[in-house]
């Protein structure tokens, strides 16, 4: 196992190693140290390698993942696998705002409560919160699937496309264009193995399902020309 | 019937007076919406008439000033644009870039020409809200990858491919305000690359998703930095409506190059009340940005490009010498490449407008072939001998901006400064900050502030 220390070595050198492992890699796990809330900690990452980050980071934390696993063994500031396009980031504490923003792909998982905005625009990235979520997650939400096994704030899935949405705890409020949605066998089945990737103790039957009623896919006019 | 007087004389009529507030156009859009129940959507920049670079000229050599030899003396025209902290700044022949504009908003082969033609002249071309297409890298000599707040088509692949990244936090036509691609032009390929269902209309979102602010983006570039390893120029790119702080907080977020944007600068689509209403015109964004630059102590290491209704090569020299170190063209670029071109003039005509005003590029109907997803339409522009017009246009404007800088004693277009330009309005000296013509005065020329 590789060891960087953070707090040592400085940002750029921690990245540049990591985007130095090809495919074929031996290298394939990886401890860094003292992150100390470090911004951009493993961006950019494009090989199937195992990154532990022994505590807490900052912003954009895993940005842009592409087949590596991150662990984050504490919080994770703002933009966690923000536009992750696949892998897999697991957060062991709290997320903040912005979590898993306009990801395409992959899974991340929040082991505490994720902040506001959870799921922005996703692309098509899975998302898994053990605990709740803030405001206006799953904003103008796209593709892919936000599980929340806890509450979800006010204004859920406001604008949203065509993302599916579980929720198992209260909802506060839907936004605009968000309605409940009966849960059919095969979204039984999605969840089931969500969750059980994401290693989260609940029942799929537990949850309801929300998504776009489709009333805001087209401009409502009288005559347009 | 007519009323006489007691001589049996018609009595003189009062002549019908159209209203100024009420005139025509207006009343025609009042019945629109009265009708429609929707605001106007269009695309393209400000129409209205604002204070524009037609407002300077050039004061040119004369006892004092020292003139180049027509087109046999050396004028230089190189730029580099990300020399801040880039490892590897863009190189360009010319300082005429190609502005933002996506494939969705323009079709495959009008993006293609542009690539072509940019390439032939030396200089660079942009994406847009829709992602980097294979033809359009593959075209493209230098090419710049926006990063928009719809993510559409984001990836870290393209991210690397690119020679630049320009965080888009604004444009001109319409500050604030964020994407509209209606769903006529969502075709099976677009849908995909957006990931969005076909046929809907769709919105781009007017704030990024996942930073707020300055001290946001200063950390958002820093992750954009370290994914593609410091190498690539970092761009922001705003709407001109503060440029003087917008420019301050781009350079303090850590921007390599800020593009400002004026309000004649071009939009694929938005609302008409949008673009005539918010935003400043390009000439009032010059100097304030310029100035910005110059208190920071980095005018000219971060360089400036300058957008919105630069047409010849005398709107490139009047926006270096105000300060710029290059400028954009969009709609000029597509008018080079065919837009509104009087040969189609019978099918504007069927689409209810006529070649020079055809501005409806949301529809996806373009006689043109350029902003349309319509197969058919699409192969009227043949993308190589489209990119030949643009190359020649390049060329116009940069012989055009060579020629004016040398009648002004330049060796170099970046010489060309304030005391070469004069201006013809009040409102030009105000915002260009250069005198009214014959005098040694302009408005607010004892001042300092904004």
């Amino acid at each position: 196992m590789q060891t960087y220390d953070l707090d040592a070595s400085g940002l750029r050198g921690l990245n540049a190693a990591l985007h130095a492992q090809a495919k074929d890699t031996n290298q394939t796990t990886w401890e860094i140290v003292n992150p100390k809330g470090s911004h951009a900690v493993a961006v950019g990452l494009d090989a199937p390698i195992e990154v532990t980050v022994k505590g807490s980071t900052g912003y954009y934390t895993a940005g842009m993942n592409k087949q590596a696993t991150v662990n984050v063994q504490g919080s994770a500031g703002p933009g966690v696998a923000e536009n992750m396009m696949s892998g897999t980031v697991i957060i062991e504490g709290d997320a903040s705002q912005y979590a898993g923003a306009t990801g395409h792909g992959g899974l991340l998982v929040i082991k505490g409560n994720a902040s506001s905005r959870c799921g922005i625009s996703m692309k098509g990235i899975d998302i898994v919160v053990h605990g709740n979520v803030g405001h206006m997650s799953a904003f103008m939400a796209q593709s892919g699937n936000l599980v929340v096994c806890g509450d979800a704030g006010d204004a859920l899935g406001d604008s949203i496309y065509e993302a599916r949405l579980f929720v198992r705890g209260s909802v506060k409020s839907l936004g605009a264009d968000c309605v409940e949605k009966e849960m059919r066998p095969e979204h039984l089945e999605l969840l089931r193995d969500l969750l059980e990737r994401a290693g989260a103790d609940a029942k799929p039957e537990e949850f309801k399902r929300y998504g776009s009623a489709r009333q805001l896919y087209n401009f409502k006019v009288d005559n347009a020309y | 019937m007519s009323v006489k007087d007691s001589n049996d004389q018609a009595l003189p009529r009062t002549e019908p007076i159209q209203s100024a507030t009420f005139s025509n156009p207006i009343n025609a859009e009042i019945r629109r919406a009265a009708a429609t129940g929707i605001y106007d959507i269009r695309g393209g920049g400000a129409k209205r008439r604002v204070p524009h670079f037609d407002d300077l000229l050039f004061l040119g050599a004369s006892v004092s000033r020292y003139p180049l030899e027509g087109y046999r003396e050396k004028c230089d025209t190189k730029v580099t644009l990300g020399t801040r902290f880039a490892k590897n700044p863009i190189e360009l022949d010319i300082p005429i870039t190609i502005a933002g504009m996506s494939f969705g908003a323009l079709s495959g082969p009008a993006k293609e020409a542009l690539g072509r033609g940019a390439s032939a002249a030396g200089t660079s071309t942009t994406t847009g809200d829709g992602g980097m297409t294979p033809e359009e890298r593959g075209h493209s000599n230098k090419l710049v990858y926006q990063y928009l707040p719809s993510r559409y088509g984001m990836n870290p692949d393209d991210l690397r491919k690119a020679d630049a990244i320009e965080v888009v936090v604004g444009q001109g036509a319409k500050p604030g305000g964020g994407g509209m691609l209606l769903g006529q032009k969502i075709s099976d390929r677009v849908a995909e690359m957006r990931n969005l269902p076909k046929g809907i209309d769709q919105r781009s979102a007017c704030r990024h998703p996942d930073w707020t602010g300055p001290d946001d983006l200063e950390i958002k570039i820093l992750e954009l930095r370290e994914i593609t390893g410091w190498e690539k120029p970092i761009y922001v790119k705003v709407g001109g409506t503060r440029p003087y702080y917008d420019t301050a907080l781009a350079v303090k977020a850590g921007a390599d190059v800020v593009v400002l944007d004026g309000m004649q600068g071009g939009t694929a689509a938005t609302q008409d009340v949008f673009i005539e209403h918010v935003g400043l015109p390009t000439l009032a964004c010059i100097r304030p940005a310029v100035q910005a630059l110059q208190d920071l102590g980095v005018h000219r290491e971060v360089q400036l490009i300058i957008s919105g209704g630069i047409r010849t090569g005398a709107d490139v020299a009047k926006a270096m010498a105000l300060g710029a170190d290059a400028v954009a063209i969009g709609t000029a670029a597509l008018v080079a490449l065919g837009d509104n071109d009087p040969r189609w003039e019978a099918e504007y005509q069927a689409l209810g407008t006529t070649a020079g005003a055809y501005d409806d590029w949301h529809e996806g109907r373009d006689p043109a072939g350029i902003t349309t997803q319509d197969p058919e339409l699409q192969k009227r522009l043949d993308p190589i001998e489209a990119g030949r017009r643009l190359r020649n246009y390049l060329n116009v404007m940069t012989l055009e901006a060579q020629t004016i800088a040398r009648a002004c004693g330049h060796n170099n277009l970046h010489n060309l400064e304030p005391e070469d330009l004069c201006a013809l309005t009040m409102e030009a000296a105000a915002m260009a900050r250069v005198p009214l013509a014959g005098t040694t005065w302009w408005p607010g020329k004892d001042s300092s502030g904004f």
